[in-house]
Formats: C-alpha cells, structure tokens, sequence
C-alpha cells in the first residue's frame, strides 16, 4: 500500500543514494563535497521518518554543518588541481564486483532473516536522554574524552614544527 | 507502508556505495567521504530497529544512544584523518594514496 510516509521515504532515500553516488562517481572534487551534503541530509530525512527527530538535528548540525566543512577545508589547504580531474584505480571493475556482491550478501541476509517487528514507535525524548546521561553516562563521558583527545592530537599533528626543514 | 527491511535495504545499498568508494578512488579525501557514507549506513540501521524492533523499551533507546557513540567516534575520526591528511601533503608534496606506500613490504 502506497502511503504518503512511504513515498517521502522513497524520495529521502533517493536523495541519500544519489548523493552517495555523487561523491564516489563524480569527476570534481568539490562536487563530491555539495553531494556529500544532499546525501547526509537525505539520511537525516530517514531519520524523520523513524521518529528520531533529535537524532536528525544532530545529523544535519554536525554532518551538514561540521564535517563537511572541516572536508572542505582539508580540500582547500592541500592541492586541489591535482584532483580537478578524479580517476579511478585500474581495478575499479574489481571494487565494483565485490561492492555489488557485498550488496547481495546483505540483501539475502536481509532476506532471509526473520525480525519480529511491529508498528512505527518513536523513542521518547525523555527516555533517551535518561538513557544516555544516567545509564550510559560512563561511556558517554569516556567517549567525549575521547574526541579531546583526538582533536588535541589533531592539532599537535599538524602543528609546524620549526626545527625539521 | 514502511516496514524495517525498507530501512535495511537502504542502509546496505549505502554501505555498498561507500564501500566502492573506498575500495576504487585514489584521492584520500574521497576515501573518507565514502568511509561517512559508511557509518550513516550503520546509523540508518540502528535507527530503523529502534523504530521498528519488537524489543523491550531500554534496548529501543539504547540503539539511539548508540547512534550519538557513532557520531561522536566518527568526528573523532574525521579530524584525526584531516589532520593525517595534511601531514602527507607537507611532507610528500602530494595527497595521492598510491604514493603512502612506506609501510608496504
């Protein structure tokens, strides 16, 4: 039965593979950046319509907005004529081959595997944050400090060095 | 009518696509916009079970709590590879992965 939740799923999901395949297939590498954006706000329409509405914040607030810029910016401070013309490996055929298997080995596992599933329900907003600041709060302190640390080791990494060269 | 394996399907097609990103382009900014790709693969999968599953309320929750870990792992990643990537550039004059071969044997 074709409903109208339906039919703006099938419209974010093609919006999330058609930008998806607009970062790998395409040319110019600046493209591949705007349909990484088209892609991950597709994702976030999927998002909606699993009644995550908070999940799809996050993904248009840090996805559209801070990964892709930081991408961008990591386009801008290294060559960007060098990639003006994208090329593919010689072996793309082969990547093509074992991306379309992976494919099918998911869907036949999709397939054949049964789920008891039941009617759309969303997770409360209520619910998750308690899940996530009383059950989960360990992990979640241990997981910021992790992404401290990444990014100081980010900045020690780039950071110029006088004495070498 | 949505059912789960409509998110499923989505969520390998994706994966699918990211993957032959990382396994057939030479630039190394690429290859991390088809390792996001990736990971959104594994987010629309957790969400559409914790919308759809038939499981008790704390593990619905948990798999949206999961969802916030990835996002936070993956920015995580994300900076750590920029900043790789332009350490590669400095020191090589160039960001082509076929020239990172150092460490092959």
């Amino acid at each position: 039965m074709i409903t109208p939740s339906l039919i703006l799923f099938y419209l974010a999901g093609a919006l999330t593979l058609g930008g998806a395949l607009g970062v790998v297939m395409g040319r110019n590498i600046v493209y591949a950046a705007i349909s990484l954006i088209v892609s991950l706000l597709g994702v976030a329409g999927v998002f909606l319509l699993a009644f995550a509405e908070f999940l799809a914040l996050v993904q248009i607030l840090i996805y559209g907005g801070a990964i892709v810029i930081v991408i961008v910016f990591a386009l801008m401070l290294t060559r960007l004529d060098e990639f003006q013309q994208l090329s593919e490996h010689k072996q793309w055929p082969l990547a093509a081959l074992s991306a379309l298997a992976f494919f099918g080995v998911l869907a036949a596992a999709i397939a054949r595997t049964a789920v008891t599933t039941r009617d759309r329900a969303e997770v409360s907003f209520t619910a998750l944050s308690e899940s996530l600041f009383v059950d989960w709060a360990i992990p979640f302190e241990v997981v910021s400090l992790v992404l401290l640390v990444a990014l100081i080791g980010a900045v020690v990494m780039v950071r110029r060095t006088g004495e070498r060269s | 009518m949505i059912t789960l394996a409509h998110f499923q399907v989505l969520a390998a097609a994706l994966f699918a696509v990211g993957m032959y990103g990382v396994l057939s382009r030479r630039s190394p900014v690429i290859i991390l916009m088809a390792i996001e790709l990736m990971l959104n693969a594994v987010n629309i999968n957790l969400i559409g079970f914790a919308a759809f599953g038939d499981f008790p309320e704390a593990h619905r929750t948990f798999g949206q709590v999961l969802v916030v870990f990835v996002i936070t792992i993956a920015a995580a990643e994300l900076a750590l590879a920029v900043a790789i990537i332009l350490r590669l550039y400095r020191n090589k004059g160039s960001a082509n992965v076929d020239d990172v071969n150092i460490m092959k044997w």
